[in-house]
């Protein structure tokens, strides 16, 4: 059997295996720890920030931070959630997202949380930058508008032979995903839908199967982001 | 596939790690590395051509477009704009019939904004096509492109030789050391080589505890202890080992480690060998900014030298079984490959992303081996304090701090330039030292650090009160704090790798909001907001690039506030002048009607 491990999230005692990342380890004791970029059994890239909790006084990811015995973790406080605030206000500002026209409305996380978060408008103005379409592929196209550059697509779709199908171009605010034509020529109906799944938002998606899950039917309809995980363990 | 570029692959072995060096040396032959040639390095490398570019693009340096025959990087810090960079750039617009950013129609002249080149003591400064062109006045911008027009080229340019290494056969450059003051550690007398003579009587762990007993602290501007650096590094059970020097120095402000480079590059590599053999290295690496690339021939011939004495190679400085070399890697103008695992992975020929901490570079690092990364300055410290001996270290300096700092000091001084002072020297005595005129600010250690008003000047520079990597930006009374404030951001914008989201985006919306402010279209809840938003930077990032991107909004706040206030409405809650003319200007022209005409 595994090592457990002690620690407390919020005043709460916790369990977990040893060798868990915080996210896992909160996920495991029903506490959600909110996450963008994080997606299981691929390397945590601590790149979206939206997990920042505080541990033992210092703010850290808890996607790239293995949990410790006697670990003190804040997550549920003011401070930290008017970060998280920020980040995703910050998230709708640097992109262009017209969630009644999209495609991933109400399968998207970057949405899921905004209503979590009770996000009326962003306290940031818009700056409505240019950002452009790739539509060049058979299978799938990317909308940049939409993009978070979660880095998802980047570190998980790889092609058979273990190629990056998509990787960063640029750097600082005008970075954006840039898709391999080639390889991405050569995916497969379920390769493209995996890519799809793969994205938090509506930046990646299938050509020609847009809109498929009726209103009522979709991932975020019932309930907030992070409500199964809070359900599963009371 | 072009034979050019087949030979490069060849003289690198396929290798994916040295990617770097593939693109910079195509960029040398064909002026930039095209998709084709991108698509025929990423086959030969078995990776994506989207992996090659994901390299390429990241880097000032790189272009997947064509350049002009000339490509000129005309300096855009802060100390550049205050020595007259804004006229010599008209100048070379209209002489070139170029703008920044772009090509001239006739394919001869590139002209590019580029961060700090590590020459704020001779701006304004620009880098053609290698060559640096330091202390460019409106005279010499017409003479250089009439020249260059003429068939001329930038080496036939240089009309004087620097001091110094300067003026040796290997450099020959117009750059000037400024070398204002020579201090006992780093600048005092040595004789070539014989530390190394030292060491290969002393056991690693007697170099490693000297060097903790002298409480060094890492001089690139975290200052983590250096003996507990290698110390940790030793502990790996990882038989394979780095080292990797530091010479990134990117921050803008800094240029103590050109003058090591030119003047005394034998204390830095004989700082690596003993470095590398206290942690038991394979190789040390001298990562080099592209900026310096004219100093390579002449750290080379140092390097051969150092060859031919024994003191690298098998058994290297007469140590039986140590087995090293140093070899040097450029980057390509990228100022976060400064962070240590930035620039690990730019060694890797990767785009210059700060990895996760923990596990560190000392653990996880070069090619996932154990690596140590430290600066240039401090590997100098540590030859002069195995052959002193660390007390003789610990004399200097203040209680916490020891030793020496060597300041970078520009901007508003009669005497720009570097000088090696004791730390515990207070702000006020610095600027006196430099020959301050009427100093009103000084940004401490660049713009990642704190910009401080007279109300500070009497701190004492160490790590008890005042640290710095080194950079001393003087601002005098003429000058504007809000276009400092302006200028230090925007750097932040273009250097940030875009990982962290708060870090790619929130400064373009503080540079946006402070814009606001300088337009003279603030509130008083804009101040407020500056210091909300900016506050969350420092919690939210990975790396003290993105962690420190508002300090010289927050910093700039706290000591001039009064310049901020004088620049907003006051009393009201709303910007209240709204100019519909000026709104409606874009509509009238699409239209082509206009309500006034």
């Amino acid at each position: 059997m595994n090592e457990k491990i002690k620690f407390s999230i919020d005043g709460k005692e916790c369990t977990a295996d040893k060798g868990t990342n915080l996210v896992d380890a909160a996920k495991a004791n029903g506490i959600y720890i909110p996450t963008l970029c994080h997606l299981e059994g691929v390397k945590p890239a601590g790149s979206c920030r939206i997990c920042n909790v505080k541990i033992n006084g210092r703010f850290m990811t808890a996607c790239t931070t293995e949990v410790a015995q006697g670990m003190v973790i804040e997550n549920n406080t003011a401070e930290i959630q008017e970060l998280r605030n920020i980040i995703v206000e910050t998230l709708f500002v640097s992109g262009n997202h017209f969630c009644p026209a999209c495609e991933k409305s109400g399968n998207c996380d970057l949405q899921a949380l905004g209503y979590r978060f009770k996000m009326m408008v962003p306290r940031f103005p818009y700056e409505f930058e240019e950002k452009l379409v790739d539509a060049e592929s058979p299978k799938i196209f990317i909308d940049r508008n939409r993009c978070i550059l979660c880095k998802r697509c980047v570190r998980s779709i790889k092609s058979k032979d273990g190629k990056s199908i998509f990787a960063i171009k640029g750097r600082g605010h005008k970075a954006m995903i840039n898709i391999d034509h080639e390889l991405a020529n050569r995916m497969t109906d379920e390769e493209a839908q995996n890519a799809m799944d793969t994205c938090p938002v509506g930046s990646i998606l299938r050509k020609e199967r847009g809109y498929l899950d009726p209103i009522g039917r979709r991932k975020f309809d019932r309930q907030p982001i992070g409500s199964e995980i809070e359900q599963a363990i009371k | 596939m072009n034979s050019q570029v087949k030979s490069i692959m060849e003289k690198y072995g396929n290798d994916p790690t040295r990617l770097m060096d593939i693109l910079r040396d195509i960029t040398s032959e064909l002026g930039y590395v095209s998709q084709k040639e991108s698509a025929s390095v990423a086959e030969q490398l078995k990776m994506s051509t989207v992996d090659v570019e994901q390299t390429l693009s990241f880097y000032h340096f790189f272009s997947e477009k064509p350049k002009g025959k000339f490509n000129i990087y005309l300096n855009d810090s802060l100390v550049a704009n205050m020595m007259g960079r804004a006229e010599v750039a008209e100048a070379f617009e209209k002489a070139t019939g170029s703008k920044f950013g772009g090509v001239s129609p006739d394919g001869l002249f590139g002209l590019f904004n580029t961060s700090c080149i590590g020459m704020n003591d001779q701006e304004p400064a620009a880098i053609i096509n290698g060559v640096i062109f330091p202390k460019i006045t409106t005279y010499r911008v017409r003479e250089l492109i009439k020249s260059f027009r003429n068939g001329k080229t930038p080496n036939d340019m240089i009309n004087s030789y620097g001091g110094g290494q300067n003026q040796s056969e290997l450099i020959k450059s117009m750059v000037t050391n400024n070398l204002n003051r020579r201090g006992p550690v780093i600048f005092g007398d040595y004789e070539k080589g014989s530390v190394l003579q030292k060491i290969a009587k002393m056991q690693p762990k007697e170099i490693i505890d000297e060097v903790k007993n002298s409480n060094l602290r890492g001089r690139g501007g975290a200052g983590f202890p250096t003996g507990l650096k290698w110390e940790f590094c030793t502990k790996s059970l990882e038989k394979t080992k780095y080292l990797i020097c530091n010479a990134d120095e990117g921050e803008p402000g800094t240029f103590k480690d050109r003058v090591i480079l030119t003047e005394i590059p034998h204390l830095l590599f004989e700082g690596m060998i003993l470095a590398g053999y206290a942690i038991g290295a394979k190789e040390g690496i001298l990562y080099l900014r592209l900026e310096y690339e004219y100093l390579q021939n002449h750290l080379e011939n140092v390097l051969n030298r150092f060859r031919e004495n024994g003191w690298l190679g098998q058994n290297a400085s007469g140590i039986k079984g140590f087995n090293y070399d140093i070899r040097i890697q450029f980057g390509a103008g990228a100022y976060v490959c400064g962070e240590e695992s930035a620039l690990i992975e730019s060694c890797e020929g990767k785009r210059g992303e700060p990895r996760n901490r923990p596990p560190f570079p000392v653990q996880v690092g070069y090619l996932n081996k154990p690596t140590v990364v430290n600066n240039v300055e401090t590997l100098c410290s540590t030859v002069k304090i195995i052959m002193n001996g660390a007390e003789w270290y610990k004399t200097m300096g203040t209680k916490e701090t020891s030793g020496t700092k060597l300041l970078s000091i520009s901007g508003d001084v009669k005497y720009p330039g570097v000088f090696e002072i004791e730390w515990g020297m207070s702000v006020r005595e610095m600027l006196e030292m430099s020959g301050a005129i009427d100093p009103i600010a000084v940004q401490v250690g660049g713009p990642s650090g704190r910009l401080i008003g007279e109300n500070e000047f009497d701190r004492t520079i160490c790590y008890e009160d005042l640290p710095t990597g080194g950079a001393m930006i003087v601002i005098g009374e003429e000058r504007n704090i809000l276009q400092v404030v302006k200028n230090f951001t925007e750097f932040f914008i273009e250097e940030s790798c875009g990982s962290c989201a708060p870090c790619r985006y929130l400064t373009v919306i503080l540079r946006n909001k402070l814009q606001k402010i300088i337009d003279g279209k603030g509130i008083a809840q804009d101040i407020n907001d500056l210091i909300s938003w900016g506050t969350q930077m420092k919690k939210a990032n990975r790396c003290g690039l993105g962690q420190t991107a508002a300090n010289p909004i927050l910093t700039s706040i706290e000591n001039f506030r009064s310049e901020y206030e004088a620049k907003i409405e006051k009393g009201k809650d709303f910007y209240s002048r709204f100019d519909m003319d000026a709104a409606i200007q874009e509509s009238c022209r699409a239209v082509g009607r206009f309500p006034h005409a």
